[in-house]
């Protein structure tokens, strides 16, 4: 039996003309399936997104959860390695699969008319995975290619991931989803099978069905593919690490020969959305905007590239998808003879000038209106939908947070922003990285 | 009087999906052609303008000119300054994208039903009547100098420039769009005025609107938006050949991974044997996990993260390309791969079944293309810059499935050439060095 937790065309937003029809259900293991209905075009998107992710990896084995990701596309009890993605594109499909901190998705996009084949094989590979000695070896090789690729040919990508470490120092969020290098190179079948056995079971994922399909076939399909896999009994509860309160400001310094132009960060601890409580993350939302979110109307945009030409680039930004405590952040990039001490001066001057003026009214009505179109605009693209539902019924969110979010939104207050911006801009709880070509320019 | 030339309801029909799109050509009063698709069922409009020409008009010492010029013209227009512009943008919950590439500068707009008329009426002003104020011509400046040293240091960068200048030398194809640090700092206001007149001109306009408008509506809207600019632009440039002879060329560059762009000469998109080519490509290096190449040289061997090849007829040149990084002690290994797959591709062509393979997977995958007001958009205009008719959509499988195993290795021995294959490899490679 399944349990019929919703099943109606929601209208998500007062504002917007129209909302996307979503159809929610919940298997009797427990998994959860989401239907979005777009019948403007033959495709279906086919979505698994698993609870976990690289923050909930063990000690000393970062980077298993990605890993295991590509360990997936190795073969099971009944389909050879390759022969997934092979069948998918056999049926005129493409399919890929992504690993964050917070959760591990598998996708297939392809005629409307094959969800049934996508089902069946996913839901086989959620218990079924059989993986030979070699491809263990070779696919170790490709991660640290990948590694290569994203991390280690990057400059910007390595200081990002000094800056993380300094961020999140017990949090798991510090460590790098792909893995720090020398814990990758140790990677056992074991340290992937045992993350499999545990994580990858029906009580722990999340069905997203979105294009032409009929939500009471997609049900019925799931029942049949999904709903037989027993639960895992000894999935843990999701509890992590947390971070201790941090009582001083970090700073770092990144050296590099291959950085074409020193450049600053400054990110803030901050609050993310939480289920029922996603007021403070829309009011980060907006203050962002207000402080660099447009070069040309924020406060960053117009004291340091208009008003005078301190910067040639500046940004604020802030996402609240996140399971645990993320962050706000800054990025400057000096124009030609600033030195980054005086554009981190100017920057903290925009921020304390923020702190004590009043906030335009025009301005907030202006973002406002553009988060509003926003949402219209996202209906254009229900990929972008399936996996708005994913990322945050695997963040701690459900399926009514994610349709009130618009509304909270719109709901928006000066005194909401003046109250989050006093809470998060606390340089205790800061950390400022400058990223430079040799020591001298880190002046 | 508005003239609606054809109206087709045309049938993508693979032998996994159906999908129907009802084209409807416009030309308006004042001789503007334009694609539309009615899809009321969401309130915005994706608008897609393209003019044929692009950077490669950039005059004689004037490199970076039309790319500066693109990047210019939400900077300032008609009373308004930057600011001032993107402050009435933002009001209207509209995007506009303003780009420059080689053969072309292309205008993306998204507005809402509700604020069409003003929406539009901005976009206009961009178009007709840029400022290029000299404090807004300063600012991107720096922006596109800021540009320039990041490529400087980035070695994907630094391998297309180096294959782009071997192979096309002084025609634009062979230098950066955005110029150098000389000559950019070296323009003016005039040279931005001279490059909007060049580039965006009514005798090489390209348009395709889709969404929540009429195709009715259609070509008075679009005589008020670019009726007023020049009839005619500046010359297309001659066509080039492809320049570079087989061999390596090592760029040296301190980072642990080297990346290598790799190509010969290549195909006109026109040529009738241009579907053979491109299921050639598909199985060789652009069918992504499935390729002959991500199979021998990532899944096989674990030497890359990703390999990839490509078929690029431009508007003055063709091309076949790829890409492929690896750790400096194994990229030797990945180009001795990739090389003896592109000789037994040449020499013994693909199996029946993996033709067939690759026919169902492009004819299944065409259809699935069409799924979004931004993407019609986006296919239907450039369909119209390389000559297709509408009714392409609904004959393009019939093209793959008319293709023959004959054909296929016919052309497989006529397109790849191993020996004429030139690897750009930036980084310190062990084992590879110079040829010349």
């Amino acid at each position: 039996m399944t349990r019929l937790l919703a099943a109606l065309a929601i209208m998500t937003s007062a504002f917007a003309a129209q909302a996307e029809e979503v159809t929610t259900y919940t298997l009797d293991n427990g998994m959860e399936v989401v239907v979005i209905e777009d019948n403007r075009a033959p495709v279906v998107v086919h979505m698994v997104w698993y609870k976990v992710g690289s923050a909930d990896e063990p000690v000393g084995a970062s980077g298993v959860a990605h890993y295991l990701e590509h360990l997936l596309f190795k073969g099971t009890d009944i389909l050879a390695p390759g022969e997934f993605s092979e069948t998918v594109a056999a049926n005129g499909g493409s399919d890929n699969a992504f690993t964050s901190y917070d959760y591990t998705a598998y996708f297939q996009r392809v005629a409307s008319d094959r969800l049934e084949l996508m089902m069946q094989m996913e839901s086989n590979r959620m218990n079924n995975l059989q993986i030979s000695a070699g491809d263990i070896e070779t696919e170790r090789q490709v991660v640290l290619e990948e590694r290569n690729q994203r991390t280690e040919n990057n400059p910007n990508a390595l200081a990002n991931e000094q800056f993380r470490a300094a961020q999140f120092q017990n949090h798991r969020y510090g460590v790098p989803i792909i893995g720090w290098k020398h814990e990758m190179e140790e990677l056992s079948l074991q340290d992937a099978l045992d993350f499999y056995d545990l994580y990858y079971s029906p009580n722990n994922a999340i069905l997203v069905v979105a294009g032409d399909v009929d939500p009471e076939e997609v049900l019925a399909l799931a029942r049949t593919y999904y709903g037989v896999i027993p639960a895992e009994p000894h999935l843990p509860e999701r509890v992590r690490p947390e971070e201790p309160p941090q009582r001083a400001e970090r700073r770092i310094t990144y050296v590099d020969p291959r950085v074409s132009q020193p450049y600053l960060i400054r990110s803030y601890l901050a609050p993310e959305r939480d289920p029922g409580a996603q007021e403070e993350a829309a009011a980060l939302v907006y203050l962002a905007e207000l402080l660099g979110g447009s070069s040309f109307t924020s406060d960053l945009g117009r004291a340091l590239q208009f008003d005078a030409q301190t910067a040639v680039y500046t940004n604020a930004s802030y996402s609240g998808s996140a399971l645990d405590d993320t962050t706000f952040s800054f990025a400057i990039v000096p124009a030609d003879g600033v030195t980054l001490s005086e554009a981190e001066a100017a920057m903290d001057q925009v921020i304390a000038d923020f702190m004590t003026a009043e906030i335009d009214p025009a301005r907030m009505e202006s973002i406002r209106t553009q988060l509003r179109a926003s949402e219209i605009y996202a209906l254009d693209d229900v990929s972008g939908l399936a996996r708005r539902y994913g990322a945050a019924l695997t963040q701690g969110l459900t399926v009514e947070d994610v349709q009130a979010w618009p509304d909270i939104l719109q709901a928006v207050t000066v005194e909401d922003i003046k109250s989050v911006a006093e809470k998060v801009f606390n340089r205790d709880q800061a950390v400022t990285g400058w990223v430079v070509a040799s020591q001298e320019e880190a002046r | 009087m508005l003239r609606i030339l054809i109206a087709l309801c045309l049938t993508i029909v693979a032998t996994t999906a159906r999908a129907e799109i009802d084209i409807i050509e416009v030309t308006s009063e004042g001789g503007i052609n334009a694609w539309v698709v009615e899809e009321p069922s969401i309130p915005f409009v994706a608008m897609e303008i393209r003019f044929r020409g692009g950077a490669n008009l950039d005059l004689l010492g004037k490199r970076g000119a039309t790319n500066l010029m693109m990047g210019l013209l939400e900077e300032g227009s008609g009373e308004m300054s930057a600011q001032d512009f993107q402050t009435a943008r933002e009001a209207l919950a509209a995007s506009y994208s303003f780009r420059a590439s080689d053969d072309l500068v292309s205008i993306s707009a998204q507005f809402l039903t509700e604020n069409k008329p003003e929406a539009l009426a901005l976009l206009r002003q961009a178009l007709v009547d840029p400022t290029f104020d000299q404090d807004a011509l300063d600012r991107v400046r720096a922006q596109v100098l800021s540009a320039i040293a990041s490529d400087a240091k980035d070695p994907n960068t630094i391998a297309g420039a180096t294959f782009d200048a071997a192979a096309f030398g002084d025609h634009p194809y062979g230098t950066a769009i955005d110029g150098t640090i000389e000559s950019v700092n070296a323009l003016t206001r005039e040279d931005m005025f001279d490059a909007h007149r060049n580039a965006l001109a009514r005798d090489r306009l390209y348009v395709s609107v889709v969404g929540d408008v009429t195709a009715a509506q259609v070509g008075p809207m679009l005589d008020e938006l670019l009726g007023a600019l020049p009839a005619e632009g500046a010359p297309l440039p001659e066509d080039v050949p492809f320049g570079l002879e087989g061999g390596i060329t090592v760029v040296d560059y301190d980072t642990p991974q080297s990346v290598a762009l790799f190509g010969h000469g290549g195909m006109k998109r026109d040529d009738e044997d241009f579907f053979a080519a491109f299921i050639v490509n598909h199985v060789l290096g652009a069918g992504g996990f499935e390729s002959r190449l991500m199979t021998e040289v990532r899944e096989k061997r674990g030497l890359t993260y990703g390999i990839g090849t490509a078929l690029v007829p431009k508007f003055h040149a063709e091309m076949m390309i790829g890409r492929v990084a690896s750790s400096n002690e194994t990229i030797a290994e990945a180009i001795e791969v990739t090389r003896n797959e592109w000789r037994r591709m040449a020499e013994e062509g693909m199996t029946a079944e993996e033709l067939e393979f690759a026919k169902t997977y492009l004819t299944g995958e065409y259809p699935l293309r069409f799924d979004g007001n931004s993407e019609i958009a986006k296919i239907m205009v450039g369909m119209q810059m390389i000559d297709l008719p509408p009714s392409y959509v609904t004959d393009r499988n019939d093209f793959i499935d008319a293709v023959t195993l004959e054909d296929i290795n016919r052309v497989a021995a006529e397109l790849l050439r191993p020996e004429d294959l030139h690897f750009v490899v930036v980084g310190k490679p062990e084992g590879l060095t110079s040829t010349n």
